[in-house]
């Protein structure tokens, strides 16, 4: 009987929960949600592929064509990646609603864009010329 | 005539009243348990081999998996016992703030633990208010580390997040309408008719017992014996901590449920403590990345009780033998007593009343096949 003063109280408050899919709680900055690589900034020097526990991260190829290969079923959301990288280039986004069926979804690739911007009119001047 | 005075009853690995796949065998006369038999090892997951297998910078990230409530007791006595073994010291303010992380784990699983008492005794109003409640403390880890479960607040050297002053606030804040609401919850517990009759005299365990049998955390405590590594080994910064050890002379599962809603009145008074001298200066020095050859063993008094961590390292940047002495595996023996002489239907409450985090504790055993038991892992 002790409790029913506060049972009592409770129905007048609003529920506690919230009507998940139509509402969602607000996440708190710096949560640990799913990181994003900003490719801009990435150097590809490999120190996130080092720091990362279970070996989500991975870099293919070698060069400027080189590709950061990141697996999102293996991510253990630690943060080691983000606090590793020398630029900045990755931060841990808000996004946490990260569960699927199929593990080929969860495998993302990032490639550095190429920087020489000026490059397609020398192209296409040549074979305008000729 | 032709029938057995007892009957041997199997209760789990996959049963309704269990949370986690765990055997245990009991001997029943008529209502009454005559004899235990646990076979433990259903959820063994070779942690131990694995952090053998990975850097100590990685490896924390495991020990922080070993348990999901006791995440940072984990990590606190993986980094202890590692940056023993490497020589570092951690700065004051880490010891600090791994004080306050590690009171706040104790508030969210002791008011777990509270709930699933009651939901045992069949008093599930509390379970839900206990469990609505613990969400204060579970949104403060959000906001303070990044994640709600794990944390990851730990590492070698120190910890990876300061505690910024609008977020000290944040927390006293959180701790006022906490300490309310576990005022509210003794009040209960005590006066509740219902849920004394439940569990008063259920799961006894007498202090002879309890210290032979080698119980640990609140078990023990429960049992009248004043036994708590942060009083009798003081590790990150309790030594300067003011705290009582809470005992109860009553042996019984509401002893148990005393000593944790208590406790949980202790720890909000160690963070206000803790976040009133804060200590100036960093919070992280950077840790080699290998370690000299030696061995260490940590103790952290983990909301369960004594967690004990085991590192041998070789010189490399990855250990030669790491183990895990989860609380729940030093209570299994006082469980086997308490569950001797019981009825029936007090089996799950008894279960409960450990606190049990069978996971954490599993072992593997290696049986050679000249008969004799081999080492256990």
């Amino acid at each position: 009987m002790s409790i029913v003063g506060e049972a009592l109280r409770q129905l007048r408050r609003k529920p506690c929960t919230v009507r998940y899919p139509a509402e969602k709680a607000p996440v708190p900055p710096r949560f640990r949600g799913m990181p994003a690589w900003d490719m801009s900034k990435c150097i590809l020097c490999v120190l996130c592929q080092n720091a990362c526990p279970p070996g989500a991260i991975r870099l293919i190829g070698k060069g400027p064509e080189a590709e950061i290969e990141y697996l999102m079923d293996r991510c253990i959301f630690c943060e080691e990646c983000a606090e590793v990288c020398p630029k900045r280039a990755i931060v841990m986004s808000d996004r946490f609603e990260l569960a699927g069926f199929d593990r080929s979804k969860m495998v993302f690739r990032f490639r550095k864009e190429k920087e020489k911007q000026p490059e397609p009119p020398k192209h296409s001047a040549p074979t305008a010329n000729g | 005539m032709g029938y057995a005075s007892t009957v041997k009853v199997p209760f789990g690995p996959q049963h309704p009243a269990l949370k986690e796949p765990e055997h245990f065998l009991f001997e029943v006369d008529g209502d009454t348990v005559v004899g235990v038999t646990p076979r433990i090892g259903y959820v063994h997951r070779g942690i131990e081999k694995a952090l053998e297998l990975s850097t100590y910078g990685h490896g924390i990230y495991l020990a922080e998996r070993i348990c999901g409530i006791c995440t940072i007791a984990h990590t606190c006595c993986y980094a202890q016992a590692v940056e023993e073994l490497m020589g570092i010291d951690v700065p004051p303010r880490a010891n600090y703030i791994r004080t306050i992380m590690s009171e706040l784990e104790r508030l969210h699983s002791h008011s777990l633990w509270v709930g699933l008492v009651a939901h045992e005794a069949g008093f599930d109003t509390l379970f839900m208010y206990a469990w609505r409640d613990r969400e204060v403390i579970l949104n403060l880890f959000q906001e303070l580390t990044g994640g709600r479960v794990l944390h990851a607040i730990n590492t070698l050297g120190g910890v990876r997040r300061d505690i910024s002053p609008e977020m000290a606030d944040k927390v006293r804040r959180a701790l006022e309408h906490f300490e309310g609401r576990t005022k509210e919850y003794l009040r209960i517990v005590r006066t509740e008719p219902t849920f004394l009759r439940r569990t008063r005299d259920v799961g006894v365990l007498k202090p002879a017992d309890a210290a032979r049998l080698n119980a640990v955390g609140p078990t023990l405590r429960a049992s009248g014996i004043k036994g708590d590594v942060r009083r009798d080994d003081p590790y990150v910064a309790y030594d300067e901590m003011p705290f009582n050890v809470i005992t109860s002379d009553s042996c019984d599962v509401f002893g148990r449920t005393e000593v944790r809603t208590e406790e949980m009145m202790e720890s909000i008074g160690i963070i206000r403590h803790a976040l009133e001298h804060l200590p100036e200066g960093v919070f992280r020095v950077r840790a080699p990345r290998n370690v000299p050859a030696g061995e260490c063993v940590s103790r952290v008094e983990a909301p369960r009780g004594e967690d004990m961590h085991y590192a041998r390292s070789n010189g490399t940047a990855k250990p030669d033998r790491y183990k895990v002495r989860a609380p729940t595996l030093a209570n299994i023996p006082a469980l086997c007593k308490m569950l001797v002489g019981i009825h029936v239907a007090d089996i799950p409450i008894i279960l409960a009343g450990i606190d049990p985090c069978f996971s954490c504790m599993d072992r593997m055993v290696f049986v050679r096949s000249g008969g004799s038991t081999g080492r256990a892992r």
